[in-house]
């Protein structure tokens, strides 16, 4: 077990999987030379050498693009878009060719990429820069989306993501690369992708978040535990495939429900998981879902008013206070 | 234009009321203002006013008929006019009378409906839609219809009234199983639902069907004591002074304005209570509310159970006030007629037991207030005094408090500031 | 030929011209051709009875730049096409039978009728189909260059997409990638005058598509798409600079499509005689000349004639008789794992 930051548990992980196999190559804006806007592929460069670590220009569609055609013609391409924002620049390749490539032609073509990219607000960048919406991308059939909340999950996931003969986005919160964690050593160490976890159990209210909003859960929850309000909290940790069974199990036991989410409420996370709830478990339900997310508002530059858009330990305490009471 | 009184809404949460008793009958003249019935609410029955004059044209339900808040329950009309209740959904008993005329267009009361068997219809409790749908949750209409529980007869403490699971659960739990339809058929032993705790019937006990008032202490008493982490402090108050005052101010003054011990106690709680806020308060989940005014309750006991009359602004006004108005509250709640303002709108509550010559007790809090003070006998005992034995006034008191409001030590001096108003009786005069 | 639409050779011409092509592979790719003429009017009738639905990109006009160019690479070179794709899936090899299922929506279908007619593929071919997305299959097939270079094949992409597409992004991003990582990519524009119902000048700041590539200082050569020598020479050039890791490199083919964009093209855009005109250069009829010139007896063109109308005829009954694929299909191959 090693302390590690968040971007170094990433360019650990993406090394180890460079060394095991050949055809992982890195691709994106600033990985190689300056080590990645967020330093997660530093020293990846020296190491592996300019063929398996490539800096592109500024053109996220061709980023994407080369990505899905050299992983269907065998390569196993890890791209790096800077943010979820300008991925919407590569939104095309994405989900009308990295999610089909495979269903669409027969399943004659594979495309076993990764495409990282960072999401979430809280940086005073401003709306454009600031957004949340890795959801938008679990909508599609075809694509695995994936958000860990922390260093040891990023490390079992990332290396998962690489090693699935599936496209997955894989999601990282922009605030969080210098949070440290304990990461397992071993090479091999892998997390099921489609796997939610359990991070913390209690009776009276299954707390749902993936990603940033895992670790605010766990504080409203330790906040809430002082009144005797006890939580469960699930870190959903990938959006799909979405793995309801720990929530389900949860849910029955405590009867409420509040989801945790950075991005906005309207057709959200919050809201499929709640969707679900209700279709799966109407007869445990005994209050309504309530769901914590940022304000439906595009998210201002100024600090207060930023902060005061997004989701808080505050909100989510308050919104379980109002469902079980 | 006649028009249809409906069912009044007479507290902030009602939901349907029982038609106790008609008074005014049908023909007879009525004053705006006059008495016309009485319903029985959750909490008590109540003296309904006509808000408008006229002339009885016809009673639309029949007395012990509960329903929804906003249903038809009288036409008043003019002497001449001529009305078809039948239209308004009245009872045959309510159309006997009626002329046969052209029926009112619109008469905006479709759920009244036709009057059914009086002995199939069951009184709920629970709040209810403005359809008569029963407001609960999916999960507390499983667990009930688990343990063949109505749902309809449980008292909801969710948001709105909703019966929530865990007022499924203090039903299962109490070992009591409502029913929608009447039970006491001696010869038809109920079933009993393995979920409840069974409660072995024998031939020689009686089952007496909870009143609605029963439900609500039920309700009420568990909910307080499962929820609120409550904490316990007792103080010896010297009597002396304070019955000397009272027997002093009830010299001068004629016999309805004439103090209890308990008047003097409702006092020098609110003078404490204006001291103490945080005592004067309701938690509110993520916030403590504390109140503008001090209105202290206190419990009256009646042969059916247990009600809070309330006196307002108690901390503003004299001794003397203060009895004038606790008479009468008293006198209406045992005769089970208190107006909505007796009972509601506490904000700390005292309850006495000194008249039955107890010397200490707790009680349990009245939610959602923070605290109640509970009052035990004063009597006569030996207390040194300059190192010597003599006889001294004591009373004990005990203050029960919400642990998420306030802590010891402040409910140790908020006992203190009463014991000290009590001890020191001209605080309470000025 | 029993159609109407190719304008046939006057079989004037005896004398025997020397082509780069052996005579039995002129006639293969003549049969070639003549298969994709044939293979489209039938999809045409079929697709007016119902059977084949969905959006129809015609070919027709366009075979001697598909089959020109696909004759030009090795078998392990890349082929990657937009949506008027079947000219390039039979090029590649794919056989008529597998393309009218997968038109038809049939499980014996190359993709198991789940991707019609604009999404034809075959990875045995080394045909990575009809991409419907315009430009997509540019960065596509950018990708799949990228993934050669790095494996070190030898093999080169060929990347086909229309006028139209020039305009797209993905085009000029991986134009620009493509020169700065040294790709071995032909990128193939078939300038077939029009993007969808608009002439090609309407919408492009230049009519001249090769023109686009010199600003990614990529090289590049013009093509007549109704000479299939002409194609056949450029497009081997082209590979041949791709294969000695000079990089990308640009072959803009000027040809034209007789029919609409797609089916149900009222085609009052364009006018008759423009059509006409285009006609009488048919590239079929022109390379029948070039059969005869070369010395091949017109029986056997005859001959070759009658084996692709039976080979169509074929292809439709084994579509005929494939079954639609179970309902449950649906759930399959969404995902690997």
């Amino acid at each position: 077990m090693t302390t590690l930051t968040i971007a170094k548990t990433i360019a650990t992980a993406l090394a180890e999987e460079m060394e095991r196999d050949r055809n992982i190559v890195v691709l994106g804006e600033e990985v190689a030379a300056f080590g990645g806007t967020y330093g997660a592929t530093q020293g990846l460069l020296d190491r592996f050498g300019p063929d398996r670590v490539k800096d592109t220009p500024i053109s996220e569609g061709i980023i994407a693009g080369a990505a899905v055609g050299a992983a269907m013609n065998g390569l196993r391409p890890v791209a790096e878009i800077m943010g979820i924002n300008f991925a919407f620049l590569a939104m095309d390749m994405i989900v009308n060719h990295a999610a089909k490539v495979h269903s669409m032609f027969g399943g004659q073509f594979r495309c076993p990429m990764v495409l990282r990219t960072t999401s979430g607000g809280g940086r005073q960048l401003g709306s454009t820069h600031s957004q949340t919406v890795e959801h938008l991308y679990a909508h599609f059939p075809g694509l695995k989306v994936v958000s860990p909340s922390n260093a040891r999950d990023m490390k079992g996931l990332l290396k998962a993501a690489i090693r699935t003969d599936d496209p997955v986005m894989f999601v990282e919160q922009a605030t969080m690369y210098s949070e440290k964690g304990d990461v397992p050593d071993d090479v091999d160490f892998l997390l099921p992708i489609g796997k939610s976890e359990v991070k913390r159990e209690g009776r009276h209210c299954t707390v749902v978040a993936y990603s940033k909003m895992v670790g605010v859960s766990l504080k409203a929850a330790a906040e809430l535990a002082k009144d005797g309000i006890e939580c469960t909290v699930i870190d959903l940790r990938t959006l799909r495939p979405l793995d309801m069974d720990p929530i389900v199990d949860s849910f029955k036991q405590t009867n409420h429900c509040v989801t945790v989410e950075e991005s906005w409420a309207m057709y959200g996370v919050g809201a499929e998981v709640a969707a679900r709830l209700y279709e799966t478990c109407l007869d445990y339900v005994d209050a309504p879902i309530k769901r914590v997310a940022t304000k439906d508002v595009p998210l201002a530059y100024s600090g207060p008013l930023e902060r005061y858009a997004l989701p808080s330990v505050d909100d989510v305490v308050k919104a379980v206070r109002e469902t079980v009471n | 234009m006649a028009e249809i009184v409906p069912m009044p809404k007479l507290g902030f949460d009602m939901a349907e009321g029982t038609l106790l008793r008609r008074i005014k009958q049908v023909g007879e003249a009525v004053q705006k203002g006059d008495i016309i019935a009485e319903v029985e609410t959750d909490k008590a029955t109540i003296e309904v006013e006509a808000y408008l004059g006229g002339v009885i044209k016809g009673w639309v339900i029949d007395e012990g008929k509960t329903v929804p808040v906003g249903s038809p329950m009288v036409v008043i009309g003019a002497a001449d006019e001529a009305v078809d209740l039948a239209a308004l959904g009245g009872g045959p008993s309510a159309a006997a009378k009626a002329p046969a005329a052209p029926a009112p267009a619109a008469n905006g009361a479709p759920s009244a409906g036709k009057a059914a068997d009086p002995a199939a219809v069951s009184t709920p409790v629970a709040a209810t839609t403005e359809t008569g749908r029963v407001i609960a949750s999916p999960v507390a209409r499983k667990l009930a219809a688990d343990a063949g529980i109505a749902i309809s007869q449980i008292v909801g403490t969710g948001p709105g009234g909703r019966v929530v699971k865990r007022d499924v659960e203090a039903v299962v739990a109490s070992g009591v199983k409502p029913v929608a339809a009447p039970v006491n058929k001696p010869s038809v032993a109920a079933p009993v639902a393995p979920a409840i705790a069974p409660v072995a019937v024998q031939a020689e006990d009686q089952v007496v069907p909870l009143t609605k008032l029963r439900t609500i202490i039920a309700r009420r008493m568990h909910e307080s004591t499962s929820t609120v982490p409550a904490i316990y402090l007792t103080i010896e108050v010297d009597m002396a002074a304070a019955l000397n005052l009272r027997k002093q101010i009830n010299g001068l003054v004629a016999d309805d304005r004439k103090a209890s011990v308990n008047d003097l106690v409702l006092k020098a709680s609110a003078l404490a209570l204006r001291q103490f806020p945080n005592l004067n308060s309701s938690f509110g989940g993520d916030q403590i509310v504390r109140h503008g005014h001090v209105n202290v309750g206190f419990a009256v006991a009646m042969e059916a159970g247990l009600l809070t009359v309330v006196t307002r602004d108690t901390d503003a006004k004299s001794v003397s006030q203060i009895a004038a108005e606790t008479k009468p509250m008293i006198a209406r709640a045992r005769d089970g007629k208190v107006q909505p303002a007796d009972i509601e709108g506490s904000t700390f509550t005292v309850s006495n037991l000194g008249m039955f010559d107890i010397e200490h007790f707790t009680a349990i809090i009245n939610l959602p207030e923070a605290a109640i003070l509970a009052v035990g006998a004063t009597k006569d005992v030996p207390v040194v005094k300059d190192g010597q034995i003599t006889i001294g006034s004591r009373m004990k008191m005990t203050v029960a408090a919400d642990h998420r409001v306030t802590d010891g030590a402040e409910v140790a001096q908020f006992l203190q500031a009463i014991r000290k108003n009590l001890e020191e009786p001209l605080r309470l005069m000025l | 030929m029993a159609t109407t639409t190719p304008t046939k050779s006057k079989r004037a011409a005896t004398e025997n011209a020397a082509t780069p092509l052996s005579n039995e592979e002129l006639l293969r790719l003549y049969k070639q051709m003549v298969e994709i003429r044939l293979f489209e009017e039938k999809c045409e009738e079929l697709y007016q009875k119902g059977k084949i639905g969905g959006f129809m990109h015609l070919y027709i006009g366009q075979e001697a730049t598909g089959v020109g160019t696909i004759a030009a690479r090795r078998p392990d070179d890349n082929i990657i096409t937009g949506y008027r794709d079947h000219g390039a899936a039979l090029a590649c090899g794919m056989s008529a039978r597998v393309a009218m299922a997968e038109m038809m929506g049939r499980v014996d279908g190359c993709s198991k009728g789940k991707g019609g007619s604009m999404h034809l593929a075959d990875i045995n071919l080394k045909f990575w189909g009809g991409h419907a997305i315009v430009g997509a299959q540019i960065a596509l097939g950018t990708g799949l260059a990228w993934a050669e270079q790095y494996k070190k094949t030898g093999a080169v992409t060929l990347a086909y997409f229309g006028d139209g597409a020039s305009n797209i992004g993905y085009f000029h991003e991986s134009l620009n990638l493509a020169k700065v990582w040294n790709l071995p990519i032909v990128y193939i524009c078939e300038n077939n005058k029009y993007g969808m119902w608009t002439p090609v000048e309407k919408v492009s700041a230049t009519t001249s598509m090769a023109h686009k590539a010199v600003s990614y200082d990529i090289p590049s050569d013009i093509a007549d798409g109704m000479d299939l020598l002409d194609v056949y020479a450029k497009t081997q050039k082209a590979i041949e600079h791709c294969r000695n890791g000079n990089g990308p490199y640009f072959l803009e083919i000027v040809t034209y499509r007789y029919r609409g964009h797609s089916m149900g093209d009222q085609r009052a855009y364009r006018t008759a005689e423009e059509i006409k005109k285009w006609q009488a250069d048919d590239p079929i009829g022109k390379f029948e000349d070039v059969l005869l010139k070369a010395g091949i007896d017109p029986t056997a063109i005859d001959a070759v004639d009658d084996e692709v109308k039976a080979m169509i005829e074929d292809a439709v009954a084994f579509a005929d008789a494939s079954p639609f694929p179970a309902l449950d299909e649906i759930y399959t191959d969404i995902t690997i794992e």
